[in-house]
């Protein structure tokens, strides 16, 4: 099994910061996993292993839980995740014309990130602005009505910004 | 803490201060400018329009206005939504900037912003939000507050009688009686299956067991419906008081709400609410001084649909991979922890109160003899008015794609709609005077499900919906049982091939024995409901699949292999740029004169129509 | 009394019956995959559903209970269409290498396809692909078989409470995966191999070693001693159709002659050595204040258990190797000098009921100056392989009798292959080296039966020894737990890692879901021990004369140096995770 690389101090006390938010109690593991989640954008081998310790569930388990939710990824993401809308008000708007974009722009596919780290796609369900639809987002930001050339000038524009 | 009498003073105070917000002609000095913190308006930026708002009342020194983000209006097609009580005055598509304006010259100046004035579908301009057509069938019970008050401040919902219908429980009703007013009210299930609800509480309650669990289901997870995440957006303080009614009905003094974490509004707003609660007593230990204890926690799914399911759901709050159990037993007997459990969802919940408060006879006065009350429909897809509506059962489809939703957009023809989600069925043009109940719509192929409403023009292939939801199915079973881990997935691959042009007439009898044995056998409500959106496509819309399989044609035309593409000579000017841009240069043709495919060599991108200038290009 | 009636046949069941149960007296057999009774009872495989007249949708016959009045239908048209569309998709994703496989034969998916006279596979499509996980010693998991019965997800989570292994990802994509889908070998596998013996099919194997030990049998150079511990002629038998509890030394002893061993020992005479060593052992830490409770140290899985889990606690542990252990030491050395041969040219194979032996023989204390104790170990089911390979029609061989001089063994030395027997085995030798009086009763019926912990108080002379057994490792956590905390009142104890004792070994025979709902496998076993035990003359291990002879003439003293060196081992903190 691979040593994960991020076992600097800080991050472990982070994590243990978290763990302490909550009783030994195998029910709070959804919990501590989606706090993992948020904190660093992925869970890590390490923080798997401290986890399953914390509270006293195989690691065997513990990957089983994280890999049935879509929301927890083993990975990192790329800096700027754009997630297309697949909710069926945005599908029925075109959506997958926008997905299909996205995927051609940056040659990978959903779930994988680009070789520079700089983008990730993910295939969401309803991000709750079917009034908008169809929709992507990129991180936090939303955007509307969305077409293919729309991602595409957002794309282009976060490449220049990062002199990519 | 606040005593009884403490919570009457608030409610007395905070009423009349509140006054301009329901009343038109309320007598006051002070104004309300009403933003809606929907997700939706949220994500169109209307916390940047209550800044600036606030920024420009500032400036100008203006003390008698209050900015009050509240929860979703409904017609989030014309968000963000503005309103100014005590006048009621509607503004849409308000972007940032507008915010000075409105400052300006309506809070300053008393000059309405004509250009900010919602126009309805027909164009007419309409300045006040229930003269729109899309409020006019509605009767909003569950959705009573969204809009309405600032959904974080425990005081505005207390003013409209909040927590009213807990006091009455707690001291004028015996736990039977709550129950009674349940039955009576024929309130039923609002996630999908329409179980009567006072059943599932007297259940629980007559379950034994020295300690049991109230939980609120709001794992909404059919992609395309936000009924939930607007209540708990709106009035998180409704599901709160329905919890601990529940809690003091059933026996129990712990309730947990299982939200989805991709709802952060609703999760901060809900623990808000909570946190309030908590902090007025109403939440907590010896409530009032009655004996009952109640507290809530939130728990966070994590994005699996499977999850909406009431016993994968206990999986998950008990830690574990949500994969459904086998019923009988039903969580009344046997949920959380093995512990006798009642679960019911957002929506139910939030009827409650006001059946508490109002009567079982008022409740059931609403709607159809065998679906009482109203149902909050996500509307959404091919429809002018996309937003969330609150309609009395027994309204017909019709009415709320037409009257409601104010028809199909660009001039485009209904063709289906589709309620139910991944589990629900297509209806198509015949069966739209079906009234909105859960028996007709069961009995046309569909279901009434948490309330997603997709409508769909003459543009969409049957086939390729059909497609799109087993895709979603496969992606979301758990894959604890057979028939949903491999046959929704032979399913779809079937329909892939049908899509692509491969499918042989076989194929549908196949697909359909395959889809009938999955209801049958498969072990929980996600398997069992997966097929419908195959078969009620396959029942009403039959010829478009024997289209794809005989004629190897997509009468849609958005089945990508199956298009065929054909510039018309007659509006082809022959400037080339559809031949530049083709990139296996199947196009061939003169300049100035028509261009032509050649369909052995075309891939059916569809970059040549997306160029061509003339729109001369078609599928 | 439940009366119902199923398929039109009046049945009266006790009050908790299940569908399926009920139906079996009734002589009709529902079919199952993913039901392990007590162990995996979800109804997932969807199999065994059945109509049930006036309810919606089909009834899950293994879980749900017979109910008063209720009219069963358990072949109706819609339930025989949907079980054969069910089975279909099974076997759509299921590799159906059957001619390859181990399983060929003994395979709850293959009986299940000609039953239902599958010719073709009607809806065929993509089908999962892994990768082999070989990297075990013991285990070879090949889950492009796997029908995700989840079985030995339950059997490793809920009876052994290890986790190795989970239910990972979902929908279609759904598998039983070790953590980040690692191998076996570096996760907190303890190699007991119930996996195996949960598994419908072949996804689960043992690692196969007949190869390597036909090549030793053919290598010319080397002279190749086997040696067979006691739970493998309890079980052997039933490879070959034979009942269950059958006790085929005899053949069995013939047959490893046929197979071209040149000498074939008995297992159980290192039993002896063990018991010698082990009560020395007790008696020597009881009355020198050493660690106590002592706990023995024969069943390899649970040594790698306590290794990896409470590493703090290992001085718990009897230094003593497993019995085979102690034997091919032997073997290697004071065999070796008897007859002249030098060790390295002795290749010692152990026929096993256990996987975790394989890992055991590896372990690098396992071995005296270099020279491996053990060279290979087969299992109980690897050598029925090997005796079917040479031809050999094992119903109808002649008995014989083991090698002299090592091949004499007590009865305590048989009982080793059951939950209880090393204790009451130890407890015929410590009690009369600490009493020095002769037992009139050596059956110490406190340790024997199927009881997940068993206690005992056993008088010796005017003290009171208490005395533990676990069986399976869920149960040896509920011990360790109790020693860790400081609650453990008792001096000596018992642990197999395996639920029964080593005839219910990961090596052993592999029965079906219902053979083992309705036959108590494990007390045929164990009777066939019992009486193999009551019918030896001699019955204690410190009267075998091999074992004194052998301390007289080679090892010296109990417990001295020279039984430390070639008996006794050590143990080490193992990480969990690699």
């Amino acid at each position: 099994m691979s040593e994960c690389k991020c076992g600097n101090t800080k991050e472990n006390n982070e994590l243990k910061e978290i763990l302490e938010k909550y009783e030994k109690d195998k029910s709070n593991l959804i919990q501590i996993l989606n706090q993992v989640q948020e904190k660093y954008g992925y869970i890590s081998q390490e923080a798997q292993r401290e986890i399953s310790e914390y509270l006293d569930i195989s690691m065997a388990e513990v990957y089983g839980v994280i890999t049935f939710y879509s929301r927890f990824t083993l990975k990192p993401k790329g800096k700027y995740n754009i997630a297309v809308c697949l909710g069926t008000a945005c599908f029925v708007k075109g959506s997958e014309k926008v997905l299909d974009k996205v995927k051609d722009i940056l040659k990978i596919d959903v779930g994988q990130t680009t070789e520079d780290g700089l983008f990730s796609i993910e295939a969401t369900r309803c991000v709750g602005a079917c009034g908008l639809a169809p929709v992507f987002t990129v991180n936090d930001e939303v955007y509307g009505k969305a077409t293919p050339e729309m991602v595409e000038s957002v794309i282009k524009k976060i490449r220049e910004e990062e002199g990519k | 803490m606040k005593s009884l009498e403490e919570i009457d003073e608030i409610r007395a105070r905070v009423k009349s201060e509140l006054e301009l917000r329901v009343n038109e002609n309320a007598q006051t000095t002070e104004k309300h400018i009403l933003v809606c913190g929907g997700t939706g308006c949220t994500s169109s930026k209307s916390p940047v329009i209550i800044s600036n708002l606030n920024k420009a009342l500032k400036e100008n020194e203006i003390t008698n206005v209050k900015v009050i983000q509240t929860g979703c209006f409904g017609l989030c097609a014309k968000g963000p939504i503005v309103i100014v009580r005590p006048e009621d005055v509607f503004y849409a598509l308000v972007k940032p900037e507008d915010a000075e304006e409105i400052v300006k010259s309506h809070i300053m100046e008393g000059k309405v912003v004509e250009r900010l004035l919602c126009k309805d579908v027909d164009q007419s301009v309409v300045k006040k939000l229930d003269e729109l057509n899309f409020y006019k069938k509605q009767e909003r019970i569950a959705l009573g507050n969204c809009g309405k008050i600032d959904p974080e401040k425990i005081d505005e919902y207390i003013a409209f009688d909040g927590y009213k219908a807990l006091e009455k429980c707690l001291f004028e009703l015996n736990p039977d009686e709550v129950i009674k007013i349940v039955s009576d009210s024929g309130l039923r299930g609002r996630g999908g299956a329409g179980f009567p609800t006072g059943k599932k509480w007297s259940f629980t309650k007559m379950a034994e067991g020295d300690q049991k669990y109230v939980v609120c289901n709001a794992d909404e997870g059919d992609p395309g419906a936000f009924m939930d995440r607007s209540i708990l957006e709106g009035t998180p303080h409704s599901v709160i008081e329905a919890m601990m009614i529940a809690g003091y009905a059933v026996g129990a003094n712990k309730g947990y709400i299982y939200v989805r974490a991709e709802y952060p509004i609703a999760v901060r707003r809900f623990q808000i609410a909570i946190d309030q609660a908590k902090e007025y007593g109403i939440l907590g230990k010896n409530i009032w001084n009655t004996g009952f204890d109640f507290d809530l926690e939130i728990r966070l799914g994590a994005g699996a649909f499977v999850c909406g399911e009431e016993t994968a759901l206990l999986e998950s709050i008990e830690g574990r991979r949500g994969q459904p159990r086998l019923k009988p037993p039903f969580p009344a007997n046997s949920g959380l922890w093995g512990k006798p459990t009642l679960i019911n969802n957002v929506e139910t919940y939030a009827n409650i109160p006001q059946i508490i408060l109002k009567g079982a006879e008022w409740y059931s006065s609403i709607g159809t003899e065998t679906s009482k009350g109203t149902k909050v429909f996500a509307l959404g897809g091919n429809v002018n008015n996309i937003g969330l509506v609150e309609v009395p059962m027994g309204t017909t489809l019709r009415e709320i794609v037409y009257d409601i939703g104010g028809g199909i957009p660009n001039g485009r023809k209904f063709k289906a709609a589709q309620t139910g989600g991944p589990s629900g069925g297509c209806i198509p043009e015949k069966n739209l005077d079906t009234p909105i109940d859960y028996e007709s719509l069961g009995a046309i192929g569909s279901m009434m499900g948490s309330g997603g409403l997709i409508v769909m023009d003459d543009s969409k292939c049957m086939v390729n919906l059909a497609k799109f939801y087993l895709e979603f199915t496969v992606d979301e079973s758990c894959g604890k049982c057979t028939p949903c881990r491999i046959g929704t997935k032979r399913m779809l691959e079937i329909l892939q091939k049908i899509c692509d042009g491969n499918g042989e007439e076989e194929d549908l009898d196949k697909l359909e024995k395959l889809a009938l044995n999955i209801k049958k056998a498969s072990l929980c409500g996600l398997g069992q409901t997966a097929p419908n959106p195959v078969l009620s496509t396959l029942k009403y819309f039959r010829e478009e699949y024997l289209a794809h399989i005989k004629e190897k044609r997509c009468p849609a035309g958005e089945c990508k292999a199956l298009a065929k593409y054909h510039i018309n000579p007659e509006l082809c000017k022959g400037c080339g740029l559809c031949k530049r841009n083709c990139p296996v240069g199947a196009i061939s043709g003169e300049v100035k004169q028509p261009h032509v495919i050649d369909e052995d060599k075309c891939i059916k991108c569809g970059a040549c129509a997306s160029k061509c200038p003339f729109k001369a290009i078609s599928k | 009394m439940i009366n119902l009636t199923i398929d039109g046949i009046n049945v009266s069941v006790p009050e908790g019956t299940t569908i399926l149960e009920a139906a079996r007296t009734a002589g009709i057999d529902i079919p199952t995959l993913c039901f392990l009774k007590e162990i995996n009872e979800v109804g997932d495989c969807r199999m065994c559903i059945v109509e049930v007249e006036g309810r919606r949708g089909f009834a899950t016959s293994c879980i749900q209970k017979a109910e008063e009045g209720m009219v069963v239908k358990t072949n109706s048209k819609d339930v025989a269409e949907a079980r054969a569309v069910v089975l279909d998709l099974i076997l759509s994703n299921h590799h159906k290498d059957c001619l390859t496989c181990v399983r060929n034969g003994n395979c709850e998916l293959q009986k299940l396809a000609q039953k239902y006279n599958l010719t073709d596979v009607e809806y065929a499509g993509e089908m999962c692909e892994y990768e082999k996980d070989i990297e075990s010693p013991s285990i070879i998991r090949d889950f492009n078989k796997c029908v995700l019965c989840r079985r030995c997800v339950a059997t490793c989570k809920k009876v052994q409470k290890v986790g190795a292994i989970d239910v990972a990802n979902r929908g279609f994509t759904s598998c039983v995966s070790t953590v980040a889908n690692e191998s076996l070998n570096n996760v907190n596998c303890t190699n007991c191999g119930q996996c195996i013996m949960s598994c419908p099919i072949g996804a689960l194997r043992e690692k196969d070693n007949t190869k390597d030990v036909w090549n030793l049998i053919k290598d010319e150079d080397k002279f190749v001693v086997v040696q067979t511990a006691p739970a493998v002629r309890a079980a052997l038998g039933e490879e070959f159709g034979m009942e269950i509890g059958t006790n085929v030394t005899g053949k069995m002893v013939t047959a490893l002659r046929r197979l071209g061993f040149d000498k074939v020992f008995d297992t159980n005479t290192g039993a002896d050595f063990t018991i010698v060593e082990e009560a020395n052992e007790l008696i020597e830490r009881m009355k020198n204040g050493g660690t106590i409770p002592m706990i023995t140290s024969c069943s390899p899985g649970w040594v790698k258990y306590i290794e990896m889990n409470y590493p703090e606690q290992l001085s718990h542990v009897s230094s003593c190797k497993s019995p085979h252990q102690m034997f091919g030491a032997l073997l290697k050395s004071y065999y070796a000098e008897k007859i002249g041969i030098a060790p390295e040219k002795i290749s010692v194979v152990s026929v096993m009921p256990c996987i975790a032996k394989k890992f055991e023989a590896n372990r690098d204390e396992m071995n005296v100056n270099g020279i491996k104790d053990v060279d290979y170990v087969i299992t109980t089911r690897e050598l029925a392989r090997m005796i079917k390979q040479a031809g050999i029609d094992f119903v109808k061989l002649e008995d014989s009798t083991f090698d002299d001089p090592m091949g004499e063994a007590t009865g305590a030395a048989a009982i080793f292959g059951t939950t209880g027997g090393v204790m009451e085995a130890a407890l015929r030798t410590a009690v009369e080296k600490l009493t020095g009086e002769t037992l009139k009763n050596v059956n110490f019926e406190a340790v024997r039966g199927n009881e997940g912990i068993k206690r005992a108080t056993v008088k010796v002379g005017d003290k009171e020894v208490n005395a533990v057994v676990a069986h399976g490792l869920g149960n040896a956590q509920i011990i360790m737990d109790e020693i860790k905390s400081g609650k453990a009142d008792y001096q000596f104890v018992e642990i197999m890692a395996c639920p029964g004792g080593c005839i219910m070994g990961g090596g052993q025979p592999i029965r079906s879901s219902k053979e083992r709902a309705t036959i108590d496998i494990r007390k045929l076993r164990a009777d066939c021990l019992y009486s193999i035990d009551e019918k030896s003359t001699i019955r204690k291990s410190h009267e075998n004369p091999v074992v004194n002879k052998i301390y007289e003439d080679y090892l010296g003293e109990v417990g001295g140096h020279k039984a430390h060196e070639l008996l006794h081992t050590k143990y080490a903190k193992r990480e969990k995770y690699k």
